[in-house]
């Protein structure tokens, strides 16, 4: 799978939809009602509302991402995903997208069930602590920091720490399938496909799940 | 002090002098039908306008004012110093921005501030209705506004707006009739009171009804007044439009006079005598029976009775179809209409499929913060606007 460039009009002239989200948005098909947990100032719905004939939502609590998701004319409920998803109906969603925050999640399994409950199918993406080179830095005495984790041990807001191998157990575990996985290398292209190793490999992946 | 207590710049210069005009929407020969299946002969309606109507009479936004609110939103009136209730997001370069919209704010049917309500006079007896007046429904405001906004020329809303009673008119609106608007904002309301908040309003209906003043709802007619009643219904309404937080920021346990307590039944604390100020100004504006009759609308409103609201149906497929956009507020420190009221009518609409916008603001001052510039607040509304505008170009 090659991932194309998407142009995200909303961030100026020439900008492009980040690598990563650009996946996401090909994996959603045209016309699909989303809901994108932590959806920032709202670039993946835009792209999908307007090239993909798509409806949806966001949700997010910070202020500036807001109002700036607002402007753009996106239907926004302003919530802290901790608490869950009571605002969301049973099955009110073709899709339910969360990039890159599950790891941010105190009670990852309670909130995987709630998107599940809202959506038919969930996608997400989750950083990789097994790639080699953050066990390398282990090894070395160190936690890592890469693109796909940046932060400082103190100064982060991902509270879980998973590999692929041990995140994959965690979805079968708690009634999900997984229908498609993708893992990424650092610049949030797909690995070759049929690449084996890929938690060795990949610095982060997308996963296309279903309920069981 | 939470960042919530910081109020915001008021913008601009305002709308400079309004004035209330009057215009009789329903006579003899065409009468008000109301939901309820009664009839008024006449209707007269009090309204003040703001901005221009441009030519497709498409830049429309209609303020629903809260209980106790008038025709008076903005700027100021010839000789007043204080301006209409709404004057902070309302005018020129302010989050109602009057340089590209027209705005249009009326009093309410049932109401005691130049539009029909039962102090009018009843052409069928030519004294006042008293307690003939008939029973209002919410549905009730909006035929009214729809015929006024028909008066003006306006062809469709760019936005209905309104806080507490005036987001449940909102609300009402936009579910019946979704293509007069494509933006409908609700701040501070309710879907369905709740038996706390029936239960404040029947408390101040008691005060009101038991003061001897009162005659049956005669006062009128016999040339006396429930003074002591509505003081003390207005009183008690404002404890529960303050918060705890608001009340300690604004008067903690301050005594008014002096230093030291006078100790007594009189008016002692600060925030004592501040609520028999606000129990006496309200004895100036505003009609006992219009206070019954408005509260008594509240607390039959339920516009999702009947909706299933855990499973996802098409019950709202008009709406749908009209595709009307809906930013729901609420204020953390809310207690007349709390967060969970809002949360409610999100979800019964998102459930519904509906384009839905909610935000809980951040703010010390309770149910009060959706009259107060804060800037959270006008941000999100400016920008809800501002995004609404650019779609009708």
């Amino acid at each position: 799978m090659t991932t194309r460039r998407w142009p995200d009009e909303n961030a100026g002239p020439g900008a492009f939809l980040r690598a990563d989200l650009a996946l996401v948005a090909d994996l959603i098909p045209e016309g699909s009602r989303v809901l994108d947990l932590g959806c920032g100032s709202g670039s993946l719905l835009a792209y999908l509302i307007d090239h993909k004939g798509c409806t949806g939502t966001g949700v997010d609590s910070d202020h500036e991402n807001v109002i700036k998701a607002m402007r753009r004319g996106l239907s926004i409920i302003d919530l802290d995903i901790e608490a869950g998803l009571p605002d969301f109906a049973d099955n009110t969603y073709d899709t339910v997208v969360m990039s890159r925050t599950l790891q941010a999640i105190r009670q990852p399994r309670r909130l995987l069930e709630e998107m599940g409950r809202v959506g038919e199918r969930v996608i997400v993406s989750v950083p990789n602590f097994g790639l080699w080179r953050n066990r390398l830095s282990v090894i070395r005495g160190h936690m890592p920091i890469s693109k796909d984790l940046p932060h400082t041990w103190y100064d982060s807001p991902n509270v879980r720490y998973t590999t692929l191998t041990d995140l994959e157990a965690f979805f079968a575990a708690f009634g999900f399938e997984i229908e498609q996985r993708i893992p990424l290398v650092e610049s949030w292209r797909p690995l070759r496909r049929g690449v084996r190793f890929a938690n060795l490999l990949a610095g982060s992946a997308v996963y296309v799940l279903r309920r069981r | 002090m939470t960042s919530g207590s910081t109020l915001g710049p008021v913008i601009g210069p305002g709308v400079g002098t309004v004035e209330t005009r009057q215009v009789r929407l329903f006579d003899a020969s065409h009468p008000l039908t109301l939901a309820s299946g009664a009839t008024l002969a006449e209707v007269d309606v009090a309204y003040e306008t703001y901005g221009t109507l441009n030519d497709s009479g498409d830049n429309a936004v209609f303020i629903c004012h809260a209980l106790t609110g008038d025709a008076h939103a903005a700027g100021l009136h010839e000789g007043a110093h204080k301006p209409g209730w709404w004057d902070n997001i309302i005018g020129p370069g302010r989050p109602i921005d009057t340089d590209h919209l027209f705005v249009v704010c009326a009093n309410l049917l049932g109401g005691c501030q130049g539009t029909t309500g039962p102090a009018s006079i009843n052409p069928a007896t030519d004294v006042s209705y008293g307690i003939d007046f008939p029973l209002l429904q919410v549905k009730d405001f909006v035929t009214v506004h729809r015929a006024l906004l028909a008066h003006l020329g306006v062809r469709q809303l760019l936005a209905a707006f309104g806080g507490s009673l005036g987001g449940m008119q909102v609300l009402e609106w936009a579910l019946s009739y979704p293509e007069d608007m494509t933006h409908a904002v609700i701040i501070a309301a309710s879907s369905r009171l709740t038996a706390q908040n029936i239960a404040f309003s029947a408390v101040a209906r008691e005060a009101i009804k038991r003061d001897p003043g009162f005659k049956a709802g005669r006062y009128l007619d016999e040339g006396t007044n429930p003074d002591y009643g509505l003081s003390i219904a207005r009183m008690m309404a404002h404890i529960t439009y303050l918060s705890e937080e608001g009340l300690a920021e604004k008067f903690g346990r301050r005594f008014q006079d002096s230093e030291n307590p006078r100790h007594g039944f009189g008016a002692d604390f600060a925030v004592e005598s501040y609520l028999h100020h606000q129990g006496e100004a309200f004895l100036g504006r505003f009609d006992a029976l219009s206070y019954l009759y408005l509260t008594r609308v509240m607390d039959y409103f339920d516009p999702f009775n009947g909706v299933d609201e855990n499973a996802p149906g098409d019950t709202f497929a008009a709406v749908e179809a009209a595709g009307t956009k809906f930013c729901v507020l609420s204020f953390d420190t809310d207690w007349r209409f709390d967060t969970g009221h809002s949360r409610r009518i999100t979800h019964v609409l998102e459930r519904g499929r509906l384009p839905v916008t909610f935000r809980e603001i951040p703010s010390v001052w309770g149910h009060d913060s959706f009259l107060l510039p804060i800037p959270a607040y006008h941000d999100t509304i400016r920008a809800f606007l501002e995004r609404a505008r650019e779609e009708r170009l």
